[in-house]
């Protein structure tokens, strides 16, 4: 068979297009390398919608930076995911960075960014109580917001899914080859044919574009390192708290999440192996003593709960590259999208499949595309009646296996078997939070693992952390 | 179970035990090494075997017992929310409470070890139950990082089934665990004891590939060039327990910063009237016989409590860690106690021919000669009758180390 439209990446970028793309009469397919969607730069980012004054005026990254914010709430209503409109402030620490505020302001009107303002100190101390005193002055920009990126993808791809796109994971496209009418991509599951091929493969989209004869992309991972915090820092601050960029570097952010821990940073290291996403001590240290810069003394190291580290796709050109290429006609380019690659992924999402379907000659919509994804049942949000409620349906509702996040089998198992569900710990950790919490699944792992192992029939030294070779257990004791 | 079958003993009437496991007995199920009981029932007994005594008397009481039902609530009305499979949502109003939740185990986060996240970092504990409970094994080459007792004890264990067990890396230039277990679960066995060493990196994209330990230096930073890799596929922590108090904070109970356990009197009263503590939810315990004791007088203050009704005021004295002291449980002291009153406490680090120093506001009430003191082993110390009469509200215990020349 021939597919319509195949999509390389499940990471946020491809997750959003197949959605989009199953709006329309089509045959699609999204393919990922990994056991899970959201397994690359989608997982670990800072998880900012940021409101759109950042880049350049006129350039990709502007204009869909502006249009993904405005679609946000929207789109994040629709899929179930969380969403949480907290606004933003850039901190300036000196009259000094005073230009450098005018200027991000100028520049944020210039994108349509809406309601910015800069705020005295007197202000922002209002909003914010824990900002250092040093604070001169702040951008606020009421528009900006925090999502669960990965939580984002997820959603989106189980709405492909139940709206008819095909999903393949442990997938990886490794050559193609140009037939008559289609591609054929040749991947660790075997061929797979398309019309038009999406590269959506975050900072393997230069990889991908090469299979197709497209050198004119070159991608660089530039490393971000963070560190999450537990919920009892999560009301350090409100809104996310920027640094004032100088001629010194960007600084680091210091933000709520959506799920109310408190995350720290990134870094920024252009580094050469593409799949390196190890911390390291510097680059913690760094984004540490960054961070007390804008929040003195409010935070260290005794409340961390876990570090991790993202890689931007950063493209020579400094900007997104969205489009059919020019060497590969078949091909679609969604790459080099780096940071604000997560605010504007609806947009881009919109506009590629817009593109794909004119290229492909398709207009008739899927009548039965439904545009909603329930939001999963989450135990610990509901009232008593509620609670007392569902056991009574469902008594696997009232069986707690995460403690710290308080994360019921009943959860878990429908996790498991949502479409595209998870396969893996993490996978369950990213759509239920189960061992996300302080004690990092030291108490549920085993349990998630038992669940997993009797849900999919497989047995116990078959269950990974995060699919390949992360096995967690070799086989019977003595 | 300790703390139920005394206060039924001393005559409250309507008791219930509300358990989040399958089973009774906490840790204790997967504790099946020795150890336990030498000091309360004058026996070397199994974890499960000592659980097993208390688990026989509370089937032969009439105390309730719910199982698979975990606490999701307590209230500061003393109304207890739980939920579980079979009862579904319950709740509770009791007239008085014991906390006795436990501990859990500190994880990677919390050290932040640099590196990258793969398969095979876990906490010695969850090591211990895939092995003790599920019969599976972990991992086959094994570098522990903390020697606490969980960590020392699964030295042994993953090496008596077969895996290698290459070092014990401890951060601290002592080992947070009881002398007897590195004796027993190290030495017995050649397992190198790594102080001042920790681990600084980990590789390995899917499954742990090795580590990289190094020295620290007195400020516990790792000194650069002494860095070695050590090929492995699985590394345990046993890096420290935490108190597991979530529900003591959201009951309004004030906790202390050091034990991470709730602040408490001679009978383990908490902050909240009415609300006792004992175990490891209140300090990290290193003998159940401890623990027992502790649970008992717990019992004693909520059965105490729920005769008299809680009117009585109580005027305290405070108990405080001085020098080469790190905490002391418990925090204050009822002057109207009539019982002796014992002290736990830990000290801060080891010391050798040093003497243990207990004044009553300012004057010295008890001087110890001891010659051996180290972090990993819980000392008490008691007050007599004869010292408690001098206490006057607002009296200060004070307990600390002095080292002879
Ligand atoms: C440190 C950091 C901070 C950021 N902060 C923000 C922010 O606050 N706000 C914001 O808007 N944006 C932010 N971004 C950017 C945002 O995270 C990215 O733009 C977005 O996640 C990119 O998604 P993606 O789908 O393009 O890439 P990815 O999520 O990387 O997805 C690509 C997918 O392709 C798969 N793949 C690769 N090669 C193959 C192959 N050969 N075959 C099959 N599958 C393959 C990968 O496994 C992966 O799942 C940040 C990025 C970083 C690194
Ligand atoms: C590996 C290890 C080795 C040890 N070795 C020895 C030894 O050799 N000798 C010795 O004497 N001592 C030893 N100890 C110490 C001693 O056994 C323990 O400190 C003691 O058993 C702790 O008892 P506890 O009741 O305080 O806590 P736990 O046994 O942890 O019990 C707490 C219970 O509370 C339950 N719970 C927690 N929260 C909730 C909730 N919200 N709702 C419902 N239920 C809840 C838990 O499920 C658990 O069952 C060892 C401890 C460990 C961990």
């Amino acid at each position: 068979m021939i597919y319509d439209v195949a999509v390389i990446g499940a990471g946020i970028i491809g997750a959003l297009t197949a959605r989009e793309l199953a709006r329309y009469k089509l045959n699609a397919v999204l393919i990922e390398k990994c056991n899970d969607v959201a397994m690359g730069t989608t997982k670990a980012n800072s998880a900012i919608v940021h409101a759109g004054f950042d880049a350049a005026p006129g350039s990709n990254k502007a204009i869909f930076n502006v249009k993904g914010a405005e679609l946000m709430p929207s789109v994040t209503a629709e899929l179930g995911v969380p969403y949480s409109n907290n606004g933003s402030l850039v901190v300036a620490f000196s009259e000094d960075e005073m230009p450098e505020l005018e200027n991000l302001l100028k520049r944020g009107i210039e994108n349509g960014v809406k309601e910015l303002r800069i705020l005295s100190a007197e202000e922002l101390f209002e909003l914010e109580p824990n900002i250092s005193k040093q604070a001169v002055a702040a951008l606020h920009a009421p528009t900006a917001g925090i999502v669960c990126p990965y939580e984002f993808a997820i959603a989106a791809t189980e709405n492909a899914v139940s709206n008819g796109i095909e999903f393949m994971r442990n997938c990886e496209v490794q050559a193609v080859e140009k037939a008559e009418d289609c591609s054929v991509l040749k991947t660790t599951q075997g061929d797979i044919k398309a019309r038009v091929v999406v590269n959506a493969a975050g900072v393997f989209a230069d990889d991908i574009a090469r299979m197709f004869g497209d050198d004119g992309i070159s991608i660089i991972a530039r490393k971000g390192e963070y560190y999450l915090f537990d919920k009892a820092k999560g009301h350090v601050v409100f809104h996310t708290v920027f640094q004032c960029p100088t001629p010194m570097g960007k600084g680091v952010l210091v933000t709520p999440t959506v799920d109310g821990n408190l995350l720290i940073g990134p870094t920024a290291l252009d580094i050469e192996d593409k799949n390196d996403t190890s911390t390291t001590y510097p680059g913690l240290m760094d984004v540490l003593n960054k961070a007390h810069k804008s929040v003195p003394e409010i935070i260290n190291t005794r409340d961390v709960i876990t570090a991790f580290s993202g890689l931007r796709a950063h493209s020579k050109t400094h900007d997104f590259i969205i489009g059919f290429s020019e060497k590969a006609p078949s091909l679609y380019n969604l790459a080099g999208i780096e940071s604000p690659g997560l605010s504007a992924a609806p947009a881009i999402a919109v506009h590629a499949a817009e593109e794909i379907v004119k290229k492909l000659g398709i207009s008739d919509l899927n009548e039965s595309f439904n545009p909603v994804r329930e939001r999963p049942i989450r135990f610990r949000y509901l009232d008593d009646e509620e609670m007392a409620e569902l056991i009574k349906k469902d008594p696997r509702y009232g069986h707690i296996i995460c403690r710290c996040e308080t994360i019921t089998e009943g959860e878990i198992v429908e996790a498991i078997h949502a479409p595209a569900g998870a396969r893996d710990i993490d996978g369950v950790k990213r759509r239920t939070r189960a061992g996300m919490g302080r004690c990092q699944g030291g108490f549920c792992s085993s349990k998630v693992l038992e669940i997993l192992s009797r849900e999919l029939n497989i047995p116990y030294e078959e269950v990974t952390k995060a699919g390949g070779e992360s096995r967690i257990l070799f086989g019977r004791t003595k | 179970m300790a703390a139920a079958l005394k206060a039924r003993e001393l005559g409250v009437e309507k008791i219930i035990i509300l358990e989040r496991s399958e089973t009774l007995g906490g840790i204790l199920e997967q504790c099946i090494h020795t150890g336990f009981g030498l000091h309360y029932f004058k026996e070397e007994l199994s974890g499960p075997e000592y659980a097993g005594r208390f688990i026989e008397q509370i089937r032969q009481s009439d105390i309730d017992v719910k199982t698979n039902t975990m606490v999701i609530d307590i209230d500061s009305d003393k109304v207890v929310t739980a939920v579980g499979p079979d009862e579904g949502l319950l709740k509770i109003q009791a007239k008085a409470i014991i906390l006795a939740m436990g501990c859990r185990e500190r994880p990677r986060g919390a050290l932040s070890i640099p590196g990258h996240r793969p398969a095979g970092v876990m906490t010695a504990g969850t090591a211990q139950k895939y092995v003790n409970i599920d019969g599976y094994m972990p991992g086959r080459k094994i570098v522990i990082l903390g020697s606490g007792d969980i960590g020392l004890i699964m030295a042994r264990r993953m090496t008596l089934e077969g895996a290698e067990v290459k070092m014990v890396c401890e951060l601290m230039p002592y080992s947070g665990g009881l002398a007897r277990n590195i004796v027993q679960c190290l030495d017995d066995y050649g397992i190198p004891l790594k102080l001042s060493c920790t681990v600084v990196d980990i590789h390995g994209r899917e499954r742990v590939e090795g580590v990289t330990i190094a020295k620290v230096d007195e400020n516990l930073r790792p000194i650069k060039g002494t860095e070695e890799y050590v090929e492995c596929d699985t590394l345990l922590l046993s890096v420290g327990l935490i108190p597991e108090n979530e529900l003591s904070k959201s009951a309004g109970i004030e906790l202390n910063c050091i034990t991470g356990g709730p602040d408490v009197d001679e009978m383990r009263e908490t902050s909240q009237r009415g609300v006792f503590a004992c175990g490891n939810v209140l300090q990290v315990h290193d003998l159940v016989d401890y623990v027992t004791l502790e649970a008992q007088i717990a019992a004693e203050g909520a059965a105490e409590y729920i005769k008299s009704g809680g009117t009585d005021e109580k005027k305290y004295a405070y108990a405080v860690h001085q020098e080469g002291v790190r905490y002391i449980v418990p925090q204050k002291i009822n002057i109207a106690s009539e019982k002796d009153v014992d002290l736990y406490f830990r000290v801060c680090r080891i010391y050798k021919n040093s003497k243990l120093i207990v004044k009553i506001d300012g004057e010295t009430v008890i001087s110890k000669k001891k010659p051996k003191l180290a972090p990993g082993e819980m000392e008490t110390i008691k007050l007599k009758k004869d010292m408690l009469s001098k206490l006057k509200e607002d009296s200060i215990v004070e307990i600390s180390v002095e080292e002879s020349l």
